[in-house]
């Protein structure tokens, strides 16, 4: 795999290390020790850490100045940016300012829908989507030009990655749709959480099929759950996401006070299972609200110490 | 056709309370046949109106006239003998009716009585749904001729996008998934593989974000 970027990720990737990136949802305010606590608690566990964009529609902090506290702080940040609230004029713009920084990484989304949020009354933007996100940052890095042609003095040099969701309808074109993103210029890949892990195995067999293992680092999406509420809910209440019955009647059967325990448990147990899945490159942790589980995890799951790249 | 819904008979009211001439004035192309604007919706409003003004002990004149079209100048010129005898008009039209109207009987307010929604189909009795968004560049022969721009709730033009539930949007479990129609239809065609061919960044200058929209035609000039 040749190094395109700096990205610490990429260069983890590259060099055959199973990554492990987590996230870290910015305030419902401005207050920046929110974020810096929540890095602080994932910065020895993990190789990159996501910052959301306004995730589930609900405003907050902006990702950009929240990824910025983090490289301030050393940290290596990936910034998320979603196509809901932003034409290409702001889209090519924040990733300048994120560039300025030496923020390395960025997610490419769509975004989950307003109506999710505390402005469902607002517009949205989707001037372009995801898929042509990708297009867009390939663009600006590889060109060094904006979209409209002009020479960018100092492009941006930025690992550039999307979400993959095997689990969504239509399954047939979950494949096709991952190696349209490979041919958009997706490098690396951060799926929806697991929990369904055979469909998983299907899907990441179907891209290995086709040899996009080889084009695209595939990290694995994992979340624990917290309790069997959040089970249920995850199950019947967030849009393409699938969680098995035995998930749900698991952590039924444990008693309240260890379902969380049980979680991370279930959480562990998927990693060291898709550990020797052919085509996973790493592991992105999603733990909602919780991140002060990232570090056990990671180092039950066998992931710890981090492997160091210069 | 555009679809257009009544607007509650209190917002109406509202609006035209303090006049006493009052004309409704309905239209007898798209609003008659999605039944919000035609002439029986304005008999309808008409006597709704005449209710109102009497509980109220008001004596006011409300006036029925539906045109073949409001957006055409040669059927409002219909109502010019007869405009000077009104305060105010109600239009039921679409909203190009009410402003077309308001551009020839320039001194005269005309209010809208109906919300215009859509340019959409009649997909079953009493239901209409969306399928234009009018964007001025026509995508529909690499999209299975199914509108992504009008029916895909993020406009993707590279859908679907991870919220894709059996067929439905993420917004709503009544809405279909348009990528999931997309697909569906391509598959049908035996042109599944066009699927991967990337959509590339759209014009959207021929879409409302390019400013107003005109359409000149030298060969129709007069």
């Amino acid at each position: 795999m040749n190094v395109n970027t700096p990205s610490k990720l990429e260069k983890m990737l590259a060099a055959g290390n199973l990554a492990v990136t987590s996230e870290c949802g910015p305030p419902r305010g401005s207050d920046p020790e929110v974020i810096v606590e929540k890095a602080k608690l994932l910065k020895n566990h993990v190789d990159a850490i996501n910052v959301t964009d306004n995730q589930t529609s609900m405003t907050r902090m902006c990702s950009l100045a929240a990824c910025i506290r983090l490289k301030l702080l050393g940290l290596e940040p990936i910034l998320q940016m979603v196509t809901r609230d932003r034409n290409r004029i702001a889209i090519q713009s924040d990733i300048l300012g994120g560039a300025s920084f030496d923020i390395h990484n960025i997610l490419c989304l769509s975004g989950d829908h307003q109506s999710f949020g505390d402005c469902s009354k607002g517009q949205n933007v989707h001037d372009i989507d995801s898929m042509q996100l990708i297009q867009t940052v390939r663009h600006m890095r590889d060109e060094g030009k904006f979209l409209g042609g002009d020479e960018i003095k100092r492009p941006p040099q930025m690992f550039v990655g999307a979400a993959a969701n095997p689990f969504a309808d239509p399954y047939e074109i979950r494949v096709p749709r991952l190696a349209k993103k490979v041919a958009a210029g997706a490098e690396f890949i951060q799926t929806q959480c697991i929990y369904n892990l055979d469909k998983f195995e299907d899907w990441m067999k179907k891209a290995c099929d086709r040899g996009l293992h080889e084009k695209v680092a595939i990290l694995a999406g994992l979340t624990p759950m917290k309790s069997v509420g959040m089970a249920r809910y995850m199950k019947n209440r967030v849009p393409g996401m699938d969680v098995p019955d035995e998930i749900v009647k698991r952590l039924a059967d444990t008693p309240k006070e260890k379902q969380a325990e049980e979680g991370i448990n279930i959480c562990v147990e998927a990693i060291e299972r898709l550990k020797d899945v052919k085509g996973v490159a790493g592991f992105h942790i999603m733990a909602i609200e919780w991140e002060e589980k990232v570090p056990e995890i990671v180092e039950r799951a066998g992931l710890f110490p981090r492997p160091s790249v210069n | 056709m555009i679809v257009a819904d009544k607007k509650p008979i209190e917002e109406i009211i509202d609006t035209v309370k303090d006049f006493r001439n009052i004309l409704i004035l309905g239209c007898n192309e798209c609003v008659t046949v999605c039944e919000a604007g035609g002439k029986k919706e304005v008999g309808l409003l008409a006597s709704a109106l005449r209710m109102y003004f009497l509980q109220q002990g008001h004596e006011v004149n409300i006036g029925e006239r539906t045109l073949e079209r409001q957006c055409d100048h040669e059927y409002l010129e219909e109502i010019r003998d007869s405009i000077d005898h009104y305060d105010a008009v109600v239009s039921i039209a679409c909203g190009v009716g009410v402003q077309f109207t308001a551009e020839k009987y320039h001194s005269k307010p005309v209010y809208p009585g109906v919300n215009t929604l859509f340019m959409g189909a009649n997909e079953a009795r009493g239901v209409w749904t969306e399928r234009c968004q009018g964007c001025g560049q026509c995508i529909l022969a690499v999209t299975g001729s199914i509108c992504p721009v009008s029916r895909c709730a993020k406009r993707i033009l590279n859908g679907p996008c991870g919220g894709s539930t059996e067929g439905k949007c993420e917004i709503n479990k009544d809405v279909d998934c348009a990528w999931q129609l997309i697909i569906d239809r391509l598959k049908a065609l035996g042109r599944l593989e066009e699927y991967e061919a990337i959509c590339p960044l759209k014009d959207w200058s021929s879409d409302r974000a390019g400013g107003p929209r005109k359409v000149v035609r030298e060969d129709l000039k007069l």
